[in-house]
């Protein structure tokens, strides 16, 4: 029982993971610390500005070959 | 103890079953398991020993995520999270083609080079750049080598940049218009992407505003519809003809395409492109991956062909130099570096995360590479060549084609290829050289066997294109608009406007030039009788491989600077290495008295000939003075850094690094 218990706890933490680096990639987790650091709540406004702000970063990140 | 040493005899045993046998036909299995094994060891000892010894990773040092978090470009991030960003970031479609492109020499001299290369060379490049550019607040291959060589080094590495990133989206685009002419069923699923990334874009930002993982699912689901609605565009007369198009036709959508791509906000077309790319890529690695162990298929080519003497169809070449240039990105690519020292080391949270990023990362991106060796090598090799030959080498015919293919000892006839075509929707499966429809076919019929059986392989087929070509469109838009950006800074040195990247008439000038750039390669890659991507790919493999020996070339200053010139071979070894292969390759292609491997001998042919094509030789002297140029840059960056070296080692020069102070972490206490 402990043993599957243990098991449980890893694979949680590997969903966790899996997840929070889908996040990462995909510029939600980017999007989440934009809206706490300026204190708003998601809405289309928020999403066009935090977009125009990382329009730059963005588009310059290499993409390899 | 016992573990590693099981684990070294049976990496042992997997190579030299792979390396040995000669007249069987081996498991695809031996080469996972002698990779795996490889490396295993490659990171349990030889990154320990450069992290340890080289690098003196320091837990208590606070990286610049940490120092300078500012919740946006500095971020302090789990381990793993920024790995599965790096990788994202690192795997394109390069470590896909190269291999199957370099399959024509057997599946041998390949995948020894997949794998020593990266465990010797590309990991250990992406990682020692990762961990400079952290001591350095995040800096970028360029300014660090400017600051530790030279002016001279850091416009060299800008040059180079920007060259590399020209020639490697004009052999992108060429992929892509291989694997789409003539083929509605490909063009209409290709096609459809756009539309579905301007409504994911629309989507996201105003309906589901931030919730990018559920549009990407959604943007996943329609493309997995306009793949099906293809076999039914293909099928109706009326309709097919509307997406079928010759290459040059494609060629000028695509160059369209890109120039629209630069110029149109980021949000509405090339973020979710992006998006829905890199949901499409992660899920066809994984599931490529277990469709192989699944079916653990037996490799048809043999370990070493006929070809290794450079007679190839697939391009002309000797083993060496050539295998090495044509695999880049699986084993080393200096284009890493670029992403080593970008977006990574902004993210690391702390200096022994390096290790697992920068070499663990490389690894990964390694096996994809072993995996697309395995997906042309499981086909059989009269089919392999039959697909990847141009038609000036084979024929035109199906029927001249296939004796001549059957002649080469690969036999196969103009039936089999029909019947073949029949099976992936395709009219004919000739010709299509570039690397993807290959690939394309080895993956379906790895997928088809493993899941759904003969009835999906037109499915897999042409999920395998959209796959490609999906992945290949967003390196060629976000690489279209990374030059633009590059093209910008420079010209506002001249001119400021100029360099303001908000600036209407700015963007659309730049766009133009920097598309305009790949566009000319492109155009002539598609009109080139013996396929293009003979010429083209050995470019963008020199291009980039030089880039990596700048990138060496910067790191070994560094270590030499540090005081640890007795461990510089880390990184003199693959640089040594990647000079000879380079240097070789490019004397070949500029000078080699084969038409078909040199530059300036096709030139020279061509004039001598009645009917001369003044276009295509001014094509070939024009490759040759780019291989040239790029020679010449290389040979002076190399010649500061080891004028450099010397000052130090001799004690002429005072040895100092440009490293960011020391501050001490606040994780210091976790566990790492």
């Amino acid at each position: 029982m402990k043993a599957i218990r243990l098991l449980a706890g890893q694979l949680k933490w590997c969903a966790q993971i899996f997840r929070a680096a889908l996040r990462e990639i995909f510029d939600e987790s980017a999007y989440a610390r934009f809206l706490s650091q300026r204190q708003l709540a998601s809405s289309r406004a928020a999403y066009a500005s935090f977009r125009r702000e990382y329009e730059v970063t963005k588009a310059r990140r290499p993409r390899c070959c | 103890m016992l573990i590693w040493l099981a684990v070294a005899l049976l990496g042992a045993l997997a190579l030299a079953t792979i390396a040995l046998h000669r007249g069987e036909q081996i498991n695809a299995m031996w080469l996972v398991v002698a990779a795996a094994c490889s490396y295993a060891l490659g990171y349990r000892f030889y990154s320990k020993f450069i992290a340890a010894k080289l690098l003196t990773l320091d837990a208590l040092r606070a990286t610049p995520a940490e120092r300078l978090d500012n919740g946006r470009d500095f971020v302090p991030t789990n381990k793993w999270v920024v790995f599965g960003h790096h990788f994202a970031a690192i795997a394109g479609p390069g470590p896909l083609v190269g291999p199957v492109l370099a399959a024509q020499f057997g599946y041998l001299p390949g995948t020894l080079w997949i794998l020593a290369g990266a465990v010797f060379g590309g990991c250990v490049q992406d990682f020692v750049v990762l961990l400079f550019s952290v001591r350095r607040d995040g800096k970028s291959l360029t300014e660090m080598a400017r600051d530790e060589i030279g002016r001279l080094g850091g416009l060299v590495a800008y040059v180079a940049v920007i060259s590399i990133i020209v020639i490697l989206l004009a052999v992108c685009a060429l992929v892509v218009v291989n694997a789409l002419k003539a083929s509605p069923w490909g063009t209409f699923t290709i096609a459809m992407t756009i539309p579905i990334a301007l409504l994911m874009g629309v989507y996201l930002r105003t309906l589901r505003p931030g919730k990018v993982l559920e549009t990407s699912a959604l943007g996943f689901v329609l493309v997995m519809l306009a793949i099906w609605g293809g076999q039914w565009v293909s099928q109706t007369e009326s309709v097919a003809h509307w997406f079928t198009f010759s290459g040059p036709a494609l060629a000028i959508l695509i160059i369209i395409y890109g120039f629209a791509a630069s110029a149109l906000p980021v949000w509405l077309l090339l973020a979710p492109r992006d998006y829905l790319s890199t949901f499409v890529k992660l899920g066809t690695i994984t599931m490529l991956a277990l469709g192989i162990v699944a079916l653990r298929p037996t490799l048809h080519m043999p370990p070493l062909t006929r070809f290794i003497d450079g007679s190839g169809p697939v391009f002309a070449g000797n083993v060496f130099p050539f295998a090495f240039i044509t695999i880049a990105c699986g084993a080393i690519s200096g284009f890493h570096a670029l992403i080593s020292s970008g977006t990574t080391p902004k993210l690391i949270r702390r200096e022994t995360e390096a290790r697992m990023v920068g070499y663990g990362a490389m690894l990964a991106e390694s096996m994809v590479a072993i995996m697309a060796m395995i997906a042309a090598c499981v086909l059989q090799p009269g089919i392999y060549f039959a697909i990847n030959s141009p038609a000036g080498i084979v024929g035109q015919a199906p029927e001249a084609a296939a004796a001549t293919i059957s002649n080469w000892g690969f036999p196969i006839t103009a039936a089999e290829m029909h019947a073949l075509a029949q099976s992936v929707g395709e009219q004919t499966l000739y010709n299509r050289t570039g690397g993807a429809p290959a690939f394309a076919v080895g993956m379906a019929h790895i997928f088809s066997n493993s899941l759904g059986g003969q009835a999906l392989m037109a499915i897999w087929y042409h999920f395998a294109i959209m796959f490609e070509a999906l992945f290949i469109l967003t390196v060629l838009d976000a690489g279209t608009r990374v030059g633009r950006f590059m093209v910008q800074d420079a010209l506002g040195h001249i001119w400021k406007p100029l360099g303001r990247t908000s600036w209407y008439p700015s963007i659309l000038a730049t766009s133009a030039l920097i598309v305009a750039a790949w566009g000319y390669f492109l155009w002539q890659g598609v009109k080139d009788p013996l396929g293009g991507i003979n010429s083209l790919w050995p470019l963008f493999g020199i291009a980039n491989q030089l880039l990596a020996t700048v990138a060496l070339c910067v790191a070994t200053t560094i270590v030499i600077k540090m005081g640890k010139a007795r461990y510089a071979a880390v990184t003199l070894g693959p640089l040594a290495w990647l000079v000879a292969v380079t240097f070789t390759a490019s004397w070949h292609k500029i000078f080699d008295p084969n038409p078909r491997i040199g530059f300036l001998s096709h030139a020279a042919q061509l004039a001598s000939g009645a009917g001369a094509n003044a276009r295509l030789i001014f094509n070939d002297r024009l490759d040759a003075v780019v291989t040239g140029t790029l020679i010449v840059m290389v040979t002076l960056i190399l010649i500061e850094s080891a004028v450099e070296w010397l000052r130090v080692l001799s004690g002429r020069k005072q040895a100092r690094v440009k490293e960011s102070p020391f501050v001490a972490t606040r994780f210091a206490e976790e566990q790492g």
